[in-house]
């Protein structure tokens, strides 16, 4: 009985998610005016991109510059937070300037990454590393400033030198705050890439769904273009969620 | 020279001396003076407590003996060497807040193990573990422990780097009051075995007289010592032995003195 009712409980999602699509068809099929396609026709123009090899082709071509744009913020702005953070003069210098930063949309940057790498993956790029830099670069500065003294300090007690200090009690003690800032920014830079690609390139799915309204009004290439774009966005969550099961990390996500 | 007179003499070798100590803080403009000549000259393999009103000064001057603060004017010495910072042979306890989550039981009780050849680091490990209780968990993070589990991994850890010196600044606070007299018997039975000098800060009178050879009894801030008192009761401690009453009364009204001042 016991185990019948739990995979109800872990169908029930699933089960919601399937009311809701045959809502959805009905909905679009009874409507004359096409307002949305229906899930089918979604599925078709799915089909449609995978057969004419497109479906591949755009989804590398954004996480390719997802990758690229992530991992060179990832690997500024994490040891420069936590250098900014570790030295509390520094981070009260230059907090003004990050505050006033922090606000402009990296979408703002539109018009000078194309001015300075034209249109092109690398304009995309540049615009996912602005994206990624400052929140990384913050929850870096934060997670620095929040390592316990006592950490530290017993660190220092049994002899650590500096180098040791760094690798085996201040690196362990903010893993799990960046890990959390990782997965957050990703998930901005995935946001950023779309936008990025309806303006500053000719791929990737982003370009997907611009290029599929103006070339003709597929909508279910736009629809299509979203549903993947949402699915892939959760993947990569839950990549990055995962990591904050690993045992030694998971003392930093109390769960009261 | 006889092996009595031998282990006299090592045991009232001078372990560590605080010389004319005092402590001022300075903060946004304003001083606050938190230790003012302090002397205390602690034996080799003594158990000696500090014991004071809250705020007096005891962490400050623990921190001081550990090396994690340097006093205003005065000098520390510990092996007659000036102290000058954190050494390895003198640990610290932080309560329980100090074991690193990150690792596990037995990687915090190796932590400090670094230098030693991994046979040998095993079997250290090994040996802290049984002695403070933690068999069975030795795979164990700290959260998945107790607060009094915790309290002892981090005795463990602290033992496990063969120091001369344990500073303890209220090390059972958090307890209850149960696990706190265990805890207790613990840490006495470890003294016993393995002599070190102790340094154990508490606001618990009674916990003072139950573990301590000397009392160090502490004013309010700016702090003084105004009295150091001898227990000289043999473990295990009676406490209802009329001694023990005398002595703990004695102090109580010491600490009272200190509040009112
Ligand atoms: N870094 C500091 N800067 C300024 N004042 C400090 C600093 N550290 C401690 N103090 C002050 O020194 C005084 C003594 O603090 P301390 O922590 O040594 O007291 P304590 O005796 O350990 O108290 P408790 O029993 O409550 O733990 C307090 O008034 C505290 O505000
Ligand atoms: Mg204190």
């Amino acid at each position: 009985m016991r185990g019948i009712t739990n995979i109800g409980v872990r169908l029930r999602p699933f089960a919601l998610i399937a009311i809701l699509l045959i809502l959805w068809e009905i909905a679009a099929r009874r409507q004359s005016a096409h307002l949305l396609p229906g899930p089918w026709g979604v599925v078709h123009g799915i089909a449609d991109l995978a057969q004419h090899g497109l479906l591949v082709k755009y989804i590398v071509a954004s996480l390719f510059r997802v990758t690229w744009g992530f991992l060179l913020a990832a690997i500024l702005a994490i040891p420069l937070g936590l250098t900014i953070g570790w030295y509390r003069r520094a981070e009260m210098a230059l907090n003004p300037i990050l505050q006033v930063l922090r606000p402009i949309s990296p979408l703002a940057w539109i018009p000078i990454a194309i001015l300075w790498f034209g249109v092109g993956d690398l304009a995309a790029i540049f615009l996912i590393f602005l994206g990624s830099f400052l929140p990384l670069l913050l929850t870096a500065i934060n997670a620095a400033r929040s390592v316990p003294a006592v950490y530290v300090n017993a660190g220092r007690n049994f002899g650590l030198g500096p180098v040791r200090l760094v690798y085996q009690v201040f690196y362990p003690a903010v893993v799990p705050q960046l890990i959390v800032g990782l997965r957050i920014t990703l998930g901005v830079a995935w946001l950023v890439v779309v936008a990025a690609e309806m303006i500053a390139v000719n791929s990737g799915l982003g370009f997907l769904i611009i290029d599929a309204r103006n070339a003709g009004n597929r909508y279910d290439l736009v629809v299509a273009g979203m549903v993947i774009i949402g699915v892939i966005g959760l993947l990569l969550d839950m990549g990055m969620r995962s990591l904050e099961k690993v045992r030694s990390f998971r003392w930093g996500y109390s769960e009261d | 020279m006889s092996v009595a007179e031998a282990v006299l003499a090592s045991s009232l070798k001078t372990k560590l001396r605080v010389d004319h100590v005092s402590m001022v803080f300075k903060r946004g403009g304003k001083s606050t003076p938190v230790l003012e000549d302090i002397n205390l000259e602690v034996k080799d393999g003594e158990f000696v407590c500090l014991l004071g009103p809250s705020g007096c000064g005891k962490t400050t001057l623990l921190n001081a003996m550990g090396g994690f603060l340097s006093p205003t004017s005065g000098e520390i010495r510990a092996d007659a060497e000036i102290v000058h910072g954190p050494d390895p042979r003198r640990i610290f306890v932080f309560q329980e807040r100090g074991v690193f989550p990150w690792l596990t039981v037995e990687g915090n009780i190796g932590f400090g193990l670094f230098k030693l050849p991994r046979a040998e680091k095993e079997k250290r490990i090994a040996y802290y573990i049984k002695m403070v209780g933690l068999e069975g968990f030795e795979k164990a993070y700290p959260p998945e422990l107790s607060g009094g589990m915790k309290q002892r991994l981090e005795v463990a850890r602290a033992l496990a780097v063969n120091p001369d010196m344990l500073f303890l600044d209220e090390p059972f606070g958090a307890l209850d009051s149960i696990t706190r007299l265990v805890m207790r018997g613990e840490l006495l039975r470890i003294w016993e075995t393995e002599r070190k000098t102790i340094i154990f800060v508490t606001h618990d009178i009674d916990e003072a007289v139950q573990l301590a050879d000397r009392v160090v009894v502490m004013s309010a801030r700016p702090a003084t010592i105004r009295q150091i008192v001898n227990i000289d009761i043999p473990h295990p401690r009676d406490i209802s032995s009329a001694r023990y009453l005398e002595l703990r009364d004695s102090i109580f009204k010491q600490i009272g003195l200190a509040q009112k001042k």
